[in-house]
């Protein structure tokens, strides 16, 4: 009973239909980028990095919505606040690197010709 | 003088403190239920120290992915229907779980241990069409030594992929656990710890099929 009661308290554990709904809506988020890519769908390259990504993240939150059972209230809030916390990390760690990065393979342009004329020589 | 007046109030109170702290634990069911809340969020905390390990990976990848050395690209390598199909078998993987985590909250051990066998089947049927993923790309000289981009590839799905051999391993442990002791409150908070790490190895796998295949046969 003790630990019925805990279950219900921290974590609710979803039903058949929440599974079921959560299953439906990840099929078409995983169905369309794949169908995108396989089918070779003749949009611009843009339009489908955007469907891919933007899909992706849509599903990342069914699936914490759904599968893991996040909710603002359990355990306190630790789970919801831990979880934020991770997710703008996350961000500064991917945006961060990408942004220097990709300015500091601009300025290493010409070192990266040097390469290129060097391999040609041999 | 004055600094022994001082002392001698402050061990006082600490050791009333002490002795509350003692008469707190001797609560057998608060106990029983801290340790229970306790394990699970401790958890969770280690997920979200993983989420950080695989967003550094993803980083790593975002940086070096475009950099093939002259070597083979994604969409030389890639074969993005085998890789829907192992997408199909992790997502299913998921849902089964998720019935296994539904007949263990109704007590039903025979309808959770056939369910966690379902799981474990669409878990190793993933593993397998990676492995042959892998030997296909190390036969075609596609090795982490190819090229930066081929390094962080490996390192990437490689560790995700170590990640679903643990879980499948832990899967096996406590299908033996539960034959063994029964659904006893410890087995089941051990397989609502692995039902929280099976769903967020599927999650990461939904950023491994979108960035890693999907974007990178198309840059």
């Amino acid at each position: 009973m003790s630990v019925e009661t805990d279950h219900h308290d921290g974590h609710s554990h979803g039903s058949y239909k929440s599974y079921i709904i959560g299953f439906l809506l990840s099929v078409v988020l995983t169905a369309v980028p794949f169908y995108v890519v396989m089918a070779e769908v003749e949009i611009s390259l843009i339009w489908a990095l955007a469907i891919i990504f933007g899909l992706g993240a849509v599903q990342i939150l069914v699936h914490v919505h759904y599968f893991l059972h996040v909710s603002v209230g359990a355990e306190d809030g630790w789970q919801f606040m831990s979880l934020l916390f991770t997710a703008i990390v996350l961000v500064i760690i991917l945006a961060g690197s990408i942004w220097v990065m990709f300015h500091l393979h601009e300025n290493m342009m010409p070192a990266h010709d040097t390469i290129e004329r060097v391999r040609q020589l041999q | 003088m004055t600094t022994v007046d001082t002392n001698a109030p402050a061990t006082a109170t600490s050791d009333v403190d002490y002795d509350f702290h003692v008469f707190e634990d001797a609560h057998a069911h608060d106990e029983e239920h801290a340790h229970e809340t306790g394990t699970m969020l401790g958890f969770w905390l280690y997920l979200m120290s993983d989420c950080l390990l695989f967003g550094i990976l993803f980083a790593v990848h975002a940086v070096l992915g475009q950099n093939y050395a002259a070597g083979p690209s994604p969409a030389d390598l890639f074969e993005i229907d085998k890789i829907a199909l192992a997408t199909g078998f992790l997502l299913l993987s998921s849902i089964t779980y998720g019935f296994a985590a539904i007949n263990m909250q109704q007590n039903n051990a025979r309808g959770m241990t056939l369910w966690l066998i379902v799981t474990l089947g669409f878990g190793l049927g993933f593993l397998y069409l990676e492995y042959l993923e892998f030997a296909h790309l190390w036969h075609l000289g596609a090795t982490p030594m190819a090229s930066a981009f081929l390094s962080s590839f490996w390192i990437l799905v490689g560790t995700h992929g170590l990640h679903v051999t643990a879980g499948s391993i832990w899967l096996v442990v406590l299908l033996v656990q539960v034959r063994m002791h029964g659904l006893t409150p410890e087995n089941k908070r051990r397989i609502m710890c692995l039902s929280l790490f099976w769903h967020f190895l599927d999650l990461i796998w939904i950023g491994v099929f979108s960035f890693v295949y999907l974007a990178g046969v198309l840059l």
